[in-house]
């Protein structure tokens, strides 16, 4: 589901005009999608559709073009991470537009917008499957990059004054800087929070690769849709290996990928002393120890860049010197100005206009329906509520107890953390399986699908708390013969508080997102659904009703962004100024 | 004798939420010569390392120019290079790799660069840590790392913003005899060094040259010649006596200039950051010492920095604990009381003169009183103070009234729900009479 929230990200910032003015804008854009996908009638074409083959010697071809896909949105995530981040940060007129469209897009839930994006992408590759490849990869792209822009922007923006100061006084180039300031200063939270989003984003993959737009089933080789293929059999095998898949996919990913990187970032820490426990890797060991690699560095990768460095610094060299006689002509200031004013009254125009067709088209549903709809949205909210709370009431208890078992908090930390990073929708078939066989309630189960996959954020944050109290907090507790129930209150529950806001906060965007997968589910020829506004987008979807569409997800994102400012945001402040631990 | 940096005119003000404006430097003019060893002195917060920074380039000048060899410094002033506080070194590269940055903005040849860092890192005694991250260095080596990425560029200014005060005494001591004898002996084509620093015996030990400022804001006081000849001999009469004229210098009120009101209505507000604790063990030695004291003497008795002394005594000062004339300090009736009375009683005394001689804390007590409930939310003062200082300082301010009211007891504080009230006993007392 949604990755960490860096925590940055939740400045005190009050509900105002500017979340009104980004809400808007949000839902303008939805409309402009909407707009150029209606005007496409070519569905997508069954001739080009392709069956995917349950024989498990396929599987590997299928788990590499799923991870070609997640690679790809990755890289295309990074590089979107660092211009924007980087715009965003140097330009001041930028940043006010720019953070605030970050700070909705990473809140509201992704999933809601991927039919309405497949469409658009289908139709800009009218026959071919590249259509539906391109919308997946933007799907899984839309899961990753928020969280990657928002570090690479925090990042920047705290640069010690220091050292920004001696880049100045070195007379270092943008480029330059960037290179030997800018850039290894972010590269432990750019490391960190892609893994954490790259992890995240294993949802999404399964999720969009098998997916039912506009009364078609589009199907992309790949695991995801292997399984889904699966499920509509009814062939457990087949589900159960696509499950193996996922596991070694996550598992190995973050051995050969993302520990290494993790270890080798360190290098870039700021603080001048060393600490105590520095992650290790042993595959990063190899690596370093390895003649060939040693090899491809001197001979292959340093040249190369080394004459990248070359030209891009001429480049820079340039472009510094006229900026700097822009400069001097002391215009700057009065161009910027008219800059913003010509980008604003563009974008006033042009989402004035979508906004009032948004409007317009949402009306069209009629009074009954908006309001029927928007009661819905409450019962997601209710049980996205009931997930996270009764997700944090088991984690709490067994998050603390490993957290304060050294032993079981190293052998445990990593199971928990490719339990989070695996995609619980993979695993609805089983529960939903259960549901049928014992003709549960369905309103109230799918509770249980949205826990699956949220509960690991809140478990895994509280271990983190639990290992974060101080030892001296734990013997005062000793001495002064806390116990039981006191030493809950007074001792656990406040030191663990700001990481469980976190924790809660991660997996609320999480149940969000999972409530359009959940409220929905297939088992065979079995369908059970739940009363609720995630159903609601994945059924009008599936019919390709776009007033539907539009007005679900305009409910879903208002009552989303509520509820961060008004619940998360009050409990994340108070965690920050009244429980923070140093 | 060639000047090589012009300051002509400088003010720099910044702007305060709520649209005022708060003063820091106010007419500056030096003119730096081929040759000089400046050092700026000044007390915490008086703007000094704002003033570096606008001879640098790197904050811009709100009114006035900075001219280098007579040309206008708009951007980065090309003939200087920095010394940093806190060395400022970029931990993921090597010595070297530091010291090469320094030249990374001329048009030489890599091998060319290396070798000139090698050389000057051999001179500031590092050779052989070419190698080294600067996290597997001290303090010390660290700044040195610091000053050769300085010296590498060859400039013809080298400014230093307190460059000794993140190292311990030996250390800083060891520095400083190496940095003055590149100097003296002539081995670093740098033709004038700038010196910011807090420390007064620095300041005369290291300097041709010292440039005292006022504080809030900045302005010259004093521009003071100092051939004092080299090496010079700390315990030395005349070493002595230029200390204490300095001293003298720096806590003398600013009498000359007329006040304007908006520098009136700012010492209204303005208490130093000092805890009662903290003051109330200084009033303690000073009566231990009895009579009027040197002050420059008590700071080094205390083996305190005057970073952290100054404050004091003037918290002293504005509570009329004591009293500070020519460089001299002497307890006032109030301050023998103080330091004489027991725990209890010296909360009284405390919370008295608190109201009598800062102003803003009686007007509290009168608010809260006026009220039903004898409860204000902490940000309607807070915004009073704003108005006049800015928020940020406003915080501070704020921080230290509650800290001095809850000592006195005169007023308390209700961190969760941010507001000030009286405590329980002074609304009974109240009722009875």
């Amino acid at each position: 589901m949604q990755p960490k929230f860096s925590e940055q990200i939740l400045v005190k910032r009050k509900v105002g005009f500017q979340d009104f003015i980004v809400i808007t804008i949000v839902l303008a854009v939805l409309y402009l999608i909407v707009d150029l996908g209606e005007g496409m009638v070519v569905p997508f074409s069954p001739e080009h559709k392709i069956a995917i083959s349950l024989s498990p010697w396929e599987l590997p071809y299928y788990a590499a073009r799923s991870l070609l896909r997640m690679f790809i949105a990755y890289f295309l995530a990074l590089l979107f991470s660092l211009v924007y981040g980087y715009v965003a940060a140097k330009n001041r007129v930028a940043e006010q537009i720019l953070v605030p469209i970050l700070d909705i897009l990473q809140s509201i839930p992704v999933l809601c917008f991927l039919s309405a994006t497949i469409v658009v992408f289908i139709a800009a590759f009218p026959g071919r499957l590249l259509g539906v490849e391109c919308a997946a990869i933007f799907a899984i792209f839309t899961g990753q990059a928020w969280n990657i822009t928002f570090s690479f922007y925090n990042s920047m923006k705290t640069i010690p004054k220091d050292l920004s100061e001696a880049a100045s006084v070195l007379r270092l180039n943008w480029w330059q800087r960037f290179l030997k300031l800018e850039l290894p200063f972010s590269m432990i939270g750019l490391v960190w929070n892609s893994m954490m989003s790259f992890g995240g984003a294993w949802f999404f993959l399964a999720a969009s690769e098998a997916i039912s737009v506009l009364n078609e089933n589009i199907l992309l080789p790949g695991v995801g849709s292997y399984l889904s293929t699966a499920i509509d059999s009814g062939n457990m095998p087949a589900i159960v290996y696509s499950i193996i898949t996922m596991v070694i996919m996550i598992v190995g990913v973050d051995q050969f990928l993302w520990r290494p990187l993790v270890v080798w970032s360190q290098r870039f820490k700021i603080e001048m002393s060393e600490a105590s426990n520095q992650p290790t890797s042993w595959v990063y060991d190899l690596l370093i120890s390895s003649k060939l690699i040693d090899w491809l560095t001197n001979f292959v990768f340093e040249p190369f860049l080394k004459f990248l460095n070359n030209f891009v610094n001429k480049f820079a060299n340039v472009t510094e010197n006229s900026i700097s006689s822009l400069k001097r002509s002391q215009h700057s200031a009065r161009v910027d100005k008219y800059l913003k004013y010509f980008v604003l009254t563009i974008f006033a125009i042009v989402f004035v206009k979508a906004l009032y067709m948004d409007v317009m088209f949402a009306i069209s549903l009629g009074l009954n329906q908006l309001l029927s709809v928007a009661l819905l949205g409450f019962y997601t909210f209710l049980r996205v509520l009931a997930a996270v709370l009764l997700g944090a009431l088991w984690t709490i208890p067994v998050g603390v107890w490993i957290g304060t078992n050294p032993k079981a908090a190293k052998f445990m930390q990593p199971i928990v953390q490719v339990a989070a990073s695996f995609p619980a929708n993979m695993l609805f078939p089983f529960v939903t399986l259960l549901f049928i066989r014992f003709g549960a309630n369905f309103d109230i189960g799918c509770i249980a699908l949205m826990m699956m996959g949220t509960q690991w954020y809140i478990l895994f944050n509280v271990i983190a708390g639990a290992m974060a109290i101080p030892n001296d907090l734990h013997e005062a507790g000793a001495v002064f013969k806390l116990r039981g129930w006191n030493r809950w209150k007074k001792l656990i529950l406040p030191s663990i508080f700001p990481f469980l806001i976190t924790g809660a906060i991660t997996a609320s965007g999480g149940a969000w997102n999972a409530s359009i997968v959940s409220e929905l589910v297939n088992w065979h020829d079995k369908t059970l659904q739940a009363t609720g506004i995630g159903a609601y987008i994945a059924d009008v979807t599936n019919k390709g009703e776009w007033n539907g569409i539009v007005w679900g997800t305009t409910v879903m994102c208002v009552f989303v962004v509520i509820t961060n400012r008004m619940l998360w945001r009050k409990l994340y402040s108070l965690a920050e100024s009244k429980y923070r631990l140093d | 004798m060639k000047t090589l940096i012009e300051i002509k005119d400088v003010c720099k003000e910044f702007s305060m939420p709520g649209g005022g404006k708060s003063n820091v430097l106010e007419a500056i003019n030096l003119s730096i010569n081929s040759g000089d060893f400046l050092a700026i002195l000044g007390p915490s917060g008086s703007g000094k390392s704002t003033l570096l920074r606008i001879i640098s380039g790197l904050v811009e000048a709100s009114k006035g120019s900075v001219s280098y060899l007579g040309d206008r410094v708009i951007g980065v002033n090309p003939g200087v290079a920095m010394v940093f506080q806190s060395f400022a070194l970029f931990p993921w590269l090597t010595v070297l790799e530091n010291v090469v940055l320094g030249l990374e903005g001329k048009k030489m040849a890599k091998d060319a660069k290396e070798d000139k860092a090698r050389q000057v890192i051999d001179m500031v005694g590092l050779d052989g840590y070419e190698g080294a991250y600067p996290k597997e260095l001290s303090g010390g080596m660290r700044q040195r790392v610091g000053i050769a990425r300085a010296l590498v560029s060859d400039p013809d200014v080298l400014l230093m913003d307190e460059p000794f005060s993140a190292l311990d005494v030996l250390t800083a001591e060891n520095l400083r005899r190496d940095l003055l004898k590149l100097w003296l002996d002539g081995k670093i084509p740098t033709k004038a060094i700038i010196l910011v620093t807090h420390g007064i015996e620095e300041a005369v030990y290291m300097a041709d040259r010292a440039v005292i400022l006022s504080a809030n804001p900045a302005r010259v006081l004093e521009d003071i010649y100092i051939d004092i000849p080299r090496w010079r001999e700390k315990k030395s009469p005349e070493f002595i006596a230029l200390v204490d004229r300095i001293y003298a210098l720096m806590t003398k009120r600013d009498t000359n200039v007329e006040e304007s009101t908006s520098i009136k209505a700012k010492k209204i507000f303005e208490l130093p950051q000092v805890t009662a604790g903290a003051l109330t063990g200084f009033l303690e030695l000073l009566a231990d010492v009895n009579v009027k004291t040197d002050l420059y003497k008590l700071a080094e008795r205390f083996m305190m920095d005057i970073e952290d002394f100054f404050p004091i005594v003037h918290a002293a000062e504005i509570l009329k604990f004591a009293f500070v004339a020519e460089g001299d300090i002497e307890l006032t009736d109030a301050g023998i009381k103080f330091a004489q009375a027991s725990l209890l009683e010296r909360k009284i005394i405390f919370g008295e003169q608190l109201l009598k001689y800062v102003p803003f804390v009686w007007r509290i007590l009168t608010i809260l009183e006026s009220k039903s409930n004898h409860r204000i939310d902490a940000d309607f003062f807070k915004s009073i103070i704003a108005r006049v200082l800015g928020d940020q300082e406003a915080n501070r301010q704020m921080d230290v009234l509650v800290a001095w009211g809850r000592y006195s007891e005169l007023f308390e504080y209700d961190k969760d729900e941010e507001c000030l009230f009286l405590p329980k006993e002074s609304v009974n007392n109240e009722a009875k009479e």
